[in-house]
């Protein structure tokens, strides 16, 4: 097998799509923490993005083929890192997610590098299944591959985290041959299990109280002031007061006086549709539009079915975060602590991006190798 | 490649292209959402942002009241206002910025400064421009409120002191916390909070200091409260009762007068602190709201030192009085026996240099026993004894009475004074002791420094027969600390008797301190601010005068209470300065205790009524921090001594 991709076989409209969305999300951390104690916060986001720039070129040249080869390992290490966090983990906002890196000095959440494994161990297991048909006996072995992981990232507790696991699996089976009469089983079971969860006596016994009162105050917002009730209430608030044409750069007083939750972070999308309007809105959701329909013409032009697995993991991943986080900000979900691909601050959940993203340029560079 | 892959290029075309139809389609619903929030509902949601803004705004607890040991109020506290910058439209109070400075009366530098100072807080977080307002802001506020909307006022407590520095150095006074506070305070005061800077304030401010309310209001865009949803009430501080009797304190403030120095009032029998002044003194009132940076600078350069609680901060050779220690020490040991007479001509040659005796020069004492040299304060005499001591003897004594180390009372900041040793003189300065040196020790000059509360403290312990209690503030305080230090019977005998004498047979140094019917008892000192040969020199300035010490106490033996007076660089001998500030407390005190016992109207009966039914916080320990020997002792240059403002 050759290997000599070459620079003008990147995925040049990829990248600038991304480079928009970071922009804008650069943009808003500005907007949302000049002039206050988290001044600077941008530039430290642009650090992360350099990073991950870095980062996505160099797993790209790595051929995606030997990656997948070590899926079992990898695999294993994931498990062993997650069970690492819950041993010996740090502990912030009541939460063990973090553990401490030597030599590198920040503080690593590993459920977000363990959603970069999944992409790759599922993208292995289905290329594996040879027919184009998923038997029950694969979907299950699938399911428990993915359900490991799940479970140790909810004991964390991170309810965000563990829900991204599901439409990696739910997409990989759809596209591997999932048939009707399954997905209409487990439709049947995933109903009734989030039917369980909104339902008090239920709930009760499988869900942390902070959890239950996340789901409480979606459904009442009014019956919780302060809480996260409140917060999706300042969010949908901010969202509606800002009109077609929004309030203006750094100008949104909902953004500004601080009423907005982690207006930097998990709740980016609110500041930014107060202060740009629906049109800011249209354009964000634009990019991210292209870049997902991007993913998918990647996944079609994919060299093999490993590769395409690869590609719609990573495009499953990053859709269901646009469509959880989008959805909180308007009040549509309940707030679940996943962040805005790209757009929100954060450290470990920029590097995935990137990473993730850098597997798709893996199997776009390879596509008329052979 | 591995065994698991072939080239499978089997893609599902089919179902990816579904994949791309669900992705538009969910952003399209999320569109939808947006378009119902922010163009069908914008209105709605435009109306609430503006409505919505729920501020939670601080209830300032009152400080409790600091009462004396009558519950007569002591410290107080009065209503007063804080003006608050509402800074939600920094438009707004750009606009308005010169006008406020113009009403308020505030330099629209300093408004600017402020601003700047403040820009990293979250911007509905007001900010305090004027923490006392006058009546006439009060007025100018009230009258603008339609059109200056970024101004408003929060009703606050500040403290009410006696006027005119009255207990000033005891009852301390608050200020706005630092960050050292801040941080050593566990979450529980915030920046631009008040509390104690020194004195009593700062001991007891746990005590004092209550819990803030909170109130949560709704406010406009500027940031104006227009509804109030919910109040948790401030929880006052509790106010405390002091061992201080106001009628003391008086007559130990007036009889003190204008002059430096310190007076302490104690009841030996129980540590209580009865009077405690340090003069020159200022008025807290000034330091209760806000002190310009100028004016601390000038408080702290101030060469009278009025920031400085004499009492307790001063450290001073305690001359004569320290002859007391040498007197006991020699009884208790007997060395020199108690029959040691010795001449005095007015001076002494010890290890090859003179020493001079205050009578030098004018006249002599002639042939001098222990009494008499206690009566007439005889340096000679005590020149032997110490040189008979050695000075390990004199430090151990000095030491077992409290000198040298802190006492413990509840106040910030009490000084140790010295007592010097060889050990010392090895550790501070890697020398050995000089024998002359033993000589000026042991009558209380060279490098033995004290406060006046030590002094007071040990002549009313030795006095009680070796009883020494912890000196306190707070009335009612349980496990007050208590050192023994057990004197034999005859020696504490011959020593009260010869206080006795001091002040009330002839020839005694203090005899103007004789009260009719009271059997006081004490010691003078004058202590040289600067060495006699330096003195010569410089000729009679007034800058070198000498200290003036007395420390009076009645009755003779258990005493009910003791005073120890300082007035520095009086110029005069310590029973003719010193001597008549004793001589009016014990009188005060006895007036007072007649008074009491024959029924008449005292202030008990005149006590106000609100204040009597308070519960008043007593649950406190009195830090027990005396008793290590030469505690921070390093720290005291020998040349303490010699310079008056220490």
């Amino acid at each position: 097998m050759k290997d000599a991709p070459g620079t003008r076989d990147y995925d040049w409209l990829l990248l600038a799509i991304l480079a928009a969305i970071c922009a804008l999300g650069v943009i808003e951390i500005y907007s949302a923490t000049h002039g206050s104690s988290l001044t600077g916060m941008h530039m430290k986001q642009v650090r992360w993005l350099v990073i991950g720039f870095v980062l996505m070129f160099a797993l790209s040249r790595l051929d995606y083929h030997l990656i997948l080869d070590q899926a079992p390992a990898l695999y294993l290490l994931g498990i062993a890192a997650l069970v690492a966090v819950l041993l010996v983990g740090h502990t912030r906002f009541g939460a063990k997610r973090w553990i401490n890196v030597p030599g590198i000095g920040e503080l690593l959440q590993v459920s977000e590098l363990v959603k970069l494994i999944i992409i790759i161990v599922l993208a292995r297991f289905f290329a594996e299944v040879r027919s184009d048909q998923l038997d029950l006996r694969d979907l299950i072995k699938a399911g428990l591959l993915v359900g490991v992981p799940l479970v140790l990232i909810l004991k964390q507790p991170d309810l965000g985290t563990a829900l991204v696991l599901i439409p990696l699996l739910v997409v990989g089976a759809f596209l591997a041959g999932l048939q009707w009469q399954h997905a209409a089983i487990f439709s049947l079971a995933g109903i009734l299990l989030v039917g369980a969860v909104f339902y008090p006596p239920v709930s009760r016994r499988i869900l942390k109280p902070y959890q239950r009162e996340r789901i409480t105050s979606f459904l009442h917002p009014e019956e919780d002031a302060k809480g996260s009730g409140y917060q999706l209430l300042q969010s949908k608030i901010a969202v509606g007061s800002g009109g077609f044409w929004g309030k203006g750069f750094s100008n949104g007083s909902q953004n500004q006086l601080g009423y907005i939750p982690v207006r930097y972070s998990d709740f980016i999308m609110s500041a930014w549709a107060e202060e740009q309007g629906f049109k800011g809105v249209l354009l964000a959701l634009g990019l991210y539009m292209a870049l997902l329909l991007r993913l998918v013409q990647n996944a079609q032009r994919a060299k093999d079915r490993a590769g395409m697995f690869l590609v719609m993991g990573v495009a499953a991943a990053l859709g269901f975060h646009v469509l959880v986080n989008v959805a909180m900000v308007i009040g549509a979900m309940p707030v679940t602590g996943i962040p805005l691909p790209l757009m929100s601050y954060g450290g470990s959940a920029t590097l995935f991006v990137f990473l993730a993203i850098g597997l798709v340029m893996n199997v776009r560079l390879r596509r008329f190798v052979n | 490649m591995s065994y698991w892959f072939r080239n499978d290029n089997r893609l599902p075309q089919a179902r990816l292209a579904i994949a791309s139809y669900i992705i538009v389609g969910m952003i399209g619903v999320l569109l939808l959402g947006f378009w119902k929030l922010q163009v069908i509902d914008a209105d709605k949601y435009s109306s609430m942002a503006e409505r919505n803004r729920v501020r939670y705004i601080p209830v300032i607890a009152p400080r409790g009241r600091m009462l004396d040991r009558e519950g007569r109020v002591l410290v107080d506290n009065r209503p007063s206002f804080s003006v608050l910058l509402l800074r939600d439209d920094l438009a707004q109070v750009q606009k308005h910025l010169s006008s406020i400075s113009e009403g308020l009366d505030i330099p629209l530098d300093d408004l600017r400064e402020q601003l700047n100072n403040t820009k990293n807080l979250p911007k509905f977080q007001p900010i305090i421009i004027k923490p006392d307002a006058s009546p006439a802001d009060v007025a100018f506020i009230e009258s603008h409120r339609s059109d200056i909307p970024v101004l408003e006022m929060i009703p606050v407590q500040r403290r009410r002191y006696l006027p005119g520095g009255f207990l000033a150095h005891v009852a301390g006074y608050v200020g706005e916390v630092s960050e050292q506070q801040i941080e050593a305070s566990n979450d529980k005061l915030r920046p631009g909070d008040f509390a104690g800077k020194t004195g009593l304030e700062r001991q007891y401010n746990d005590l004092l200091q209550g819990t803030d309310g909170m109130r949560r209001v709704v406010v406009n865009s500027v940031g104006k409260e227009v509804e109030r949803l919910s109040t948790q009430e401030a929880i006052s501080g509790k106010q405390i009762l002091l061992t201080i009797d106001y009628d003391l304190q008086q007559v130990a403030e007036q009889s003190l007068g204008a002059r430096p120095g310190a007076a302490v009032a104690l009841d030996p029998r129980t540590g209580e602190v009865l009077a405690m002044v340090s003069h020159p003194a200022l008025d807290p009132n000034d330091f209760a709201v806000r002190i310009s940076a100028n004016d601390w600078k000038s408080l702290n350069e101030d060469p009278h030192r009025p920031l400085l609680n004499r009492a307790i901060q001063a450290q001073l050779a305690p001359g004569s009085v320290f002859k007391i220690v040498t007197a006991t020490a020699m009884l208790e040991d007997k060395n020199p026996p108690e029959s040691f007479t010795t001449f005095c001509p007015g001076y002494a040659t010890f290890y090859g240099r003179q020493f001079k005796c205050w009578v030098y020069g004018k006249s002599s004492h002639g042939v001098v026993g222990l009494h008499k040299a206690i009566l007439e304060s005889c340096d000679i005499f005590f020149y032997n004894v110490g040189m008979r001591l050695g000075i390990d003897r004199l430090s151990y004594y000095g030491t077992k009475f409290g000198l040298g180390r802190k006492t413990g009372i509840d106040l910030p900041s009490e000084e140790p004074g010295l007592m010097p040793s060889a050990e010392w003189v090895e550790r501070v300065f890697h020398r050995k002791w000089y024998a002359g040196e033993t000589i000026s020790v042991s009558t209380g000059q060279g490098a033995v420094i004290t406060t006046p509360l030590q002094l007071a403290r040990m002549i009313g312990g030795i006095a009680m027969g070796g009883v020494f209690k912890q000196p306190h503030l707070l009335k009612d305080a349980p496990n007050v600390g208590e050192e023994r230090f057990a004197l034999s019977e005859p020696t504490v005998e011959k020593i009260t008797d010869a206080m006795y004498g001091v002040v009330n047979e002839e020839g005694g140094t203090a005899r103007n301190v004789r009260l009719p019917g009271i059997e006081v008892a004490g010691k003078s000192g004058t202590a040289q601010v600067i060495g006699y040969a330096t003195r010569e020199r410089f000729g009679k300035q007034k800058k070198f005068e000498d200290n003036a010490w007395f420390v009076g106490y009645a009755p003779r033996r258990n005493p009910e209470i003791v005073v120890a007076v300082l007035v520095q660089e009086s110029g005069k001998h310590g029973g003719e300065a010193a001597g008549p500030v004793v001589k009016d407390v014990i009188k005060a005190y006895y007036d007072k205790k007649n008074k009491k016992t024959q029924g008449q109207e005292t202030a008990e009966s005149k006590r106000p009524p609100e204040s009597s039914k308070v519960p008043v916080a007593s649950a406190v320990r009195v830090p027990r921090t005396a008793g290590k020997p030469d505690e921070s002792a390093a720290v005291v240059p020998v040349s303490a001594s010699t310079d008056p403002r220490r």
